[in-house]
């Protein structure tokens, strides 16, 4: 489903004196349908610059990235929107729009792809329930506790039925009564059938998944392991 | 197709409900905007109006020796009708003159009384010259410098009238210089306008934005609810530009009449209004779509 062949990136220095950063090196490797992988690392290892390669946010100064067997590496802007209906994405801070409620945070998502309003109507509650939410459809993200607005944003990454769901730190700001709920959320959105990728630096939630752990230090890949555990 | 546009004119709708922050400030400096162009367009029809006026009720008079014979005159006024400047001559014999004159003074004894005491037709046989343009009375003045001219001609009303001519034409001069300046100012601030409702949507929008792109969604449906919401501003702003003006020309009509030369501006208002309504939705439509298109091209990349 997704690879990474030899793939590094760099960032410039920048004139305000900024040094050249090498985010990721010569990365390799192959993520397949339906499996639940967490990458681990410290903060700055490169997870998020990771994420966002696969998302095509940031392009990779060297290697190749595949997504469904297309080379995304130089993905045409106007094809963007097209990669990006199949990913969703949970963010360590939310990215939810403040402008729109609950509802229609998830039913956005459904309306840009061009979804009937039948089954919006039909889907979105359903979601909204599966991440106990139905009784704050009409609640705005700024009268959302931290725990639902994650929720909220692993409906919207879920409402479409992505092939992969990127969740880059998403309990990293949550407590660990809602660090439980999340983790048992994205399992039973694997269980369903989704790819899952994990951007985590939480020691006990990478041991207690027993799930693929890619490693990454400096930017580099130094373990990938079935079943693995957080070792840095 | 259809069911892209409902969802992005109801989301802009939504945007326009909900962004009060952006809404007011925007609205304002749209107003502003649209306010001074149908402004700029108004002041120029009465400006207009008024140099029309007062060119229609200025002239210039040649007087002619009483033993000048009409043929001779009528002569002289085919000669100056072949002038390209002239646009009418009209000829006054002395008999008409003295029967004008009687008409206009016929109830002021004083002057009924001086005519009689005269004893005689003391009026010249005269020419009333009209130009096309203020600025070409001194052509058609020279014409009256010839020689042969000259004989014929007891005075000219030229030598005395110039000064109001002279002011009358840098009058109109004035006037189209004001509203190139205007003009100008009015760029000005349209393009400050522009620059405040590009710096507001960026604030206001810049993570929406960003959100919307990396969940997938294309361009035209990022765009769209906020090209629908800067419309929706710009229509708005143009109504109460036009309740504004239709303020003002309402209540100030009856009072400048006296100083505009009996010209009714609501009644002048009323015969533009929709050149000005016309004027004003489409300036705040342009002003909407440029600023928020903007925007969104700076705005939209990430």
């Amino acid at each position: 489903m997704v690879r990474f062949q030899n793939v590094t990136k760099i960032y410039p220095a920048s004139n305000s004196g900024k040094k050249e950063t090498v985010a990721l090196e010569d990365i390799s490797f192959e993520i397949k349908e339906k499996e639940f992988v967490l990458i681990v690392g410290r903060s700055g290892a490169g997870k998020t610059t990771l994420l966002r390669l696969i998302l095509a946010e940031e392009k990779p100064t060297q290697g190749k990235i595949f997504f469904e067997g297309q080379d995304i590496s130089k993905i045409k802007p106007a094809k963007l929107p097209m990669l990006r209906q199949k990913i969703g994405t949970v963010f360590q801070d939310y990215k939810l729009l403040v402008k729109k409620n609950a509802y229609e945070n998830v039913a956005y998502i459904m309306e840009a792809l061009g979804f009937s309003d039948l089954e919006i109507k039909r889907d979105v509650p359903k979601v909204l329930e599966i991440v106990g939410l139905a009784e704050k459809a009409n609640n705005f993200p700024v009268e959302l506790s931290a725990g639902e607005k994650q929720r909220l944003a692993i409906a919207r990454a879920l409402i479409h039925r992505p092939k992969v769901i990127l969740a880059d730190e998403p309990t990293g700001n949550l407590d660990p009564y809602n660090t439980s709920a999340i983790i048992r959320l994205l399992l039973k959105i694997h269980q369903m059938g989704t790819t899952l990728i994990l951007a985590t630096h939480d020691k006990e939630i990478v041991n207690s998944l027993e799930k693929r752990v890619i490693s990454l230090e400096n930017g580099r890949l130094f373990r990938d392991e079935e079943k693995g555990r957080f070792v840095l | 197709m259809f069911i892209l546009l409902k969802r992005i004119l109801k989301s802009g709708w939504q945007n326009f409900l909900r962004d009060k922050e952006t809404i007011f400030p925007t609205i304002f400096v749209l107003l502003i905007a649209i306010f001074l162009a149908s402004l700029i367009f108004f002041l120029r029809d009465v400006g207009g109006f008024l140099i029309t006026s007062i060119k229609e009720k200025t002239d210039v008079s040649v007087y002619f020796k009483e033993d000048v014979s009409e043929e001779e005159i009528l002569k002289v006024k085919e000669e100056l009708l072949k002038i390209p400047e002239v646009k009418s001559v009209e000829y006054i014999s002395r008999e008409e003159a003295f029967q004008k004159f009687i008409e206009r003074y016929k109830d002021n004894p004083s002057y009924m009384e001086s005519l009689e005491m005269v004893g005689k037709n003391p009026f010249f046989a005269a020419l009333n010259i009209r130009a096309f343009e203020a600025y070409q009375y001194p052509v058609i003045d020279e014409f009256f410098e010839k020689k042969e001219l000259e004989a014929l001609i007891d005075h000219r009303s030229y030598p005395k009238s110039k000064v109001v001519i002279d002011r009358i034409f840098s009058l109109t001069f004035l006037v189209e210089r004001v509203g190139i300046v205007l003009a100008i100012l009015f760029l000005i601030i349209a393009i400050l306008v522009n620059f405040n409702t590009i710096r507001l949507a960026i604030l206001n929008s810049k993570t929406e934005i960003e959100i919307q792109r990396m969940v997938g969604a294309s361009n035209w449906f990022i765009k769209g609810p906020f090209l629908t919401q800067g419309i929706i501003c710009g229509i708005l702003a143009a109504f109460i530009s036009l309740f504004i003006l239709t303020s003002l020309c309402w209540f100030l009509s009856p009072k400048l009449e006296v100083f505009l030369a009996g010209l009714n501006i609501f009644n002048l208002y009323a015969k533009n209004f929709w050149i000005l309504f016309l004027i004003q939705i489409s300036t705040g439509i342009l002003l909407a779509i440029i600023s928020t298109t903007i925007a969104i091209r700076k705005y939209l990349r990430i």
